[in-house]
């Protein structure tokens, strides 16, 4: 009789210890922008279900309400997202208002260490401040904006005597950014197969960070600085230097020679859509869609080739991508930093850029084979070596829409000069900083 | 008939409530039936105007919880009052109020009057005109956006057809002398039938007599026109302005969807740069003083407006 009172008290611990086990299995949710990659790691995480036992749910916002969606739930110290990948600009913000877990004992105590992810990704999406190593990101997503273009047509004998015509040199990918804007302008309403095409869609968008995302594509190989001396907010001669003039002078009449008619207010989704439509010779955009862009049916395969933003003084292309933050409002921090340690295992990393995803782990991007496993994946090395980022203050949206302000009144609304426009965004930039109490 | 109503309810009303309210004053059972509301208004309208004005005075940022509040007295007043970009988008406002309320009275006006003539289909014409208001602005915004595309857009080929330019040769909503009217043509399109029913509404109220002994004294149509239909529906019309002007100054999601304020910033209306302010750069002290100098412009227009209105009813 004992022993059954024994054994019955043994199977209700077991019994016990397994809801608790049961219990412990927690719903995450993450929250990231609705695009291809999102798609991606919703199916990637089905290996986090099936080894941890945690749920995933998934909350992904459309590009143009993502900021303005993710943001005011932090600020309201909302509870919707356990995992953010926040965009690399609110590194700044997400750590000095408290948004973000701060991972330096987390990454000691699993060790995760930092010099496993290029330096470039881990400055501009982990660290705040700036180069300093207090982690409150993990890199998840590298990125960069580049270039795609129509092959076909590139390749075609017509067209490429006619280049060679007008322009004396052989039609390939452009070495330089005054290269790109001549062969944008040779395509520019030319009649192929019966249809008029136009250059190129470059990032015009008004309302979120597009022509901020855009112009820096061609400041950044000129040499645009945002401060003479890093940390000192000096703008003046750096952000208005006569390079700088020079670039917004050039983005601006690559804007109204070799662009669609119509492209006023156009950024991702406009740019997929001109060249998948056939309207475009060449297209700017964010790496993230390039896999999507290959798939293509119509346009992708043997049509498209991809190319790193040309150089002009200096290589430079405008960084994207993010990193995956544990959001401090969480009651799940604990789950969520179990996703941040199988996300950051090599293994899985490997397996993110099979599907799609773009890893920053030095495991994927130091491959032997990583160059050829994609036609843009080299093209995605070579730009990650050379990327540049916006501001990634605190008072970042302050500092990105008076960008979009000042690069919209030059560039497509016809207001005032190039320099008249940098000194202007100057002047918002020190009133920001003013505001601050850095300057 | 009353007396036995009251009587009813009062003899269906359980003793122990009675007993209550038998000693309540009439004033006291005002103050019960009125206290609710008073509380709802004080709650959602007082209350938050009053910490608005409060917050103008401060450099707060919403999105800055542990960052200290200075207050800073009139500096964000001076800083929206001296910034010459809020003066260009006062201007646009200001294009857009006056350009949208003049055609939709115009053309509001001109369409109520032809309905109000009695003919075969009138009531069809009514619903047909009235189509657009009943849509969502967000629907309308979309949809105008693919009219005004330079190579696709409806808008751009019948332009052509009736001027022989080529259809890509201008943008609608791209060209800074062209992007402020193209939000005045849709809101036109949007709205004229509102004023159109407000002005029936006013025609229809017109007693036929009056153009009976106009006709016996062998007044002119036209002078019927100005002196018996103009005269008597103009409160109608003002009211019907009232409306729009109010509506079209805190205007934001049409022309959001329309050209996002540019380009540039040409039709960057108030509403659009106050929520740019409050909600994407989070100056919340500077959008409140932002949003009060609205508001004083606003209450101070319509309360001048009121009493003009209140002057030709009187007439």
């Amino acid at each position: 009789m004992e022993h059954l009172k024994l054994a019955k008290a043994g199977a209700l611990t077991v019994a016990m210890s397994t809801v608790a086990a049961t219990a412990q299995a927690d719903d995450l949710t993450l929250c990231w922008a609705a695009w291809d990659p999102a798609n991606a790691l919703v199916e990637l995480s089905k290996d986090f279900e099936a080894k941890s036992g945690h749920t995933m749910n998934f909350e992904f916002v459309p590009w143009p309400n993502f900021a303005d969606r993710m943001l005011n739930e932090l600020n309201s110290g909302g509870k919707l997202c356990d995992l953010l990948i926040g965009d690399s600009q609110w590194i700044g913000g997400g750590a000095e208002n408290g948004h973000y877990v701060k991972l330096n004992d987390f990454f000691d105590a699993n060790g995760i260490s930092m010099d496993d992810f290029a330096p470039a990704t881990v400055y501009a999406y982990s660290t705040w401040p700036k180069g300093t190593p207090n982690y409150y990101a993990l890199p998840a997503m590298g990125d960069a904006n580049g270039w795609f273009y129509r092959k076909d047509w590139f390749e075609r004998d017509d067209i490429k005597a006619a280049f060679k015509e007008a322009t004396g040199r052989e039609l390939a990918e452009p070495k330089s950014q005054k290269e790109l804007l001549e062969i944008a302008q040779f395509f520019q309403e030319r009649e192929i197969d019966g249809k008029t095409v136009y250059g190129a869609a470059i990032f015009t968008e008004r309302g979120s960070e597009g022509i901020t995302m855009g112009v820096t594509g061609a400041l950044y190989p000129w040499g645009f600085k945002y401060e003479n001396t890093p940390g000192k907010y000096d703008m003046e001669g750096a952000v208005n230097s006569p390079e700088a003039v020079e670039a917004l002078e050039f983005y601006k009449e690559f804007y109204k020679t070799a662009t669609p008619p119509g492209y006023t207010n156009s950024y991702m989704g406009e740019s997929l859509d001109a060249f998948k439509s056939g309207q475009v010779a060449m297209a700017m955009n964010w790496f993230a869609f390039f896999p999507g862009l290959y798939a293509d049916p119509n346009t992708g395969g043997d049509k498209i080739d991809f190319f790193v933003n040309p150089p002009q003084n200096q290589a430079g292309s405008t960084l994207g991508g993010q990193g995956i933050s544990v959001v401090s409002y969480s009651d799940k921090q604990d789950a969520a930093l179990e996703y941040i340690k199988w996300f950051a295992d090599p293994e899985i990393q490997a397996k993110w850029w099979e599907l799609g995803g773009y890893s920053a782990h030095n495991a994927v991007l130091n491959d032997p084979g990583f160059v050829d496993s994609q036609p843009f994946a080299g093209d995605f090395l070579e730009a990650m070596g050379a990327v540049q980022d916006f501001w990634q203050e605190p008072a970042y949206a302050e500092l990105l829409l008076a960008m979009q302000k000042r690069i919209h009144d030059y560039v497509v609304a016809d207001q005032g000069t190039a320099k008249e426009a940098l000194d202007l965004l100057i002047e918002d930039w020190t009133e920001v900083f003013e505001d601050e109490g850095k300057l | 008939m009353s007396e036995r109503t009251i009587d009813t309810v009062a003899a269906a009303t359980p003793e122990k409530v009675a007993r209550k309210i038998r000693g309540l004053s009439d004033r006291a059972i005002a103050w019960l039936f009125v206290g609710p509301t008073i509380f709802l208004l004080l709650a959602i309208n007082i209350f938050p105007l009053i910490w608005t004005i409060q917050l103008s005075f401060t450099n707060y940022k919403a999105n800055r919880v542990g960052r200290e509040v200075k207050n800073i007295g009139l500096r964000n007043y001076e800083r929206i009052l001296t910034d010459s970009d809020i003066w260009l988008n006062m201007q646009a406002t200001a294009h857009f109020l006056f350009w949208t309320i003049f055609f939709q009275v115009l053309i509001g006006f001109t369409l109520a009057w032809l309905i109000n003539k009695k003919f075969k289909g009138n009531d069809l014409w009514t619903t047909v005109i009235v189509l657009p208001m009943m849509l969502s602005p967000a629907v309308v915004g979309n949809f105008w956006k693919f009219l005004y595309q330079p190579q696709i857009g409806l808008f751009n080929y019948i332009v052509s057809f009736f001027t022989g330019a080529e259809p890509s040769s201008f943008e609608m909503l791209g060209q800074v002398n062209l992007a402020p009217w193209s939000i005045v043509i849709v809101d036109t399109w949007m709205w004229t039938p509102f004023v159109m029913l407000i002005c029936l509404a006013g025609l229809r109220s017109i007693p036929d007599y009056i153009y009976e002994a106009a006709e016996i004294d062998r007044a002119s149509k036209l002078r019927q026109f100005f002196t018996i239909t103009i005269p008597m529906v103009l409160p109608f019309l003002m009211l019907a302005v009232l409306f729009r002007g109010i509506e079209n100054f805190k205007m934001f999601d049409l022309v959001v969807q329309l050209t996002g304020g540019g380009p540039g910033s040409t039709t960057e209306l108030t509403s659009i740069n106050l929520k740019r302010e409050a909600f994407e750069k989070w100056r919340t002290g500077y959008a409140s003083a932002y949003a009060i100098i609205l508001f004083v412009t606003v209450f101070g227009l319509a309360s001048i407006y009121v009493k003009a209105l209140n002057k030709v009813k009187e007439r």
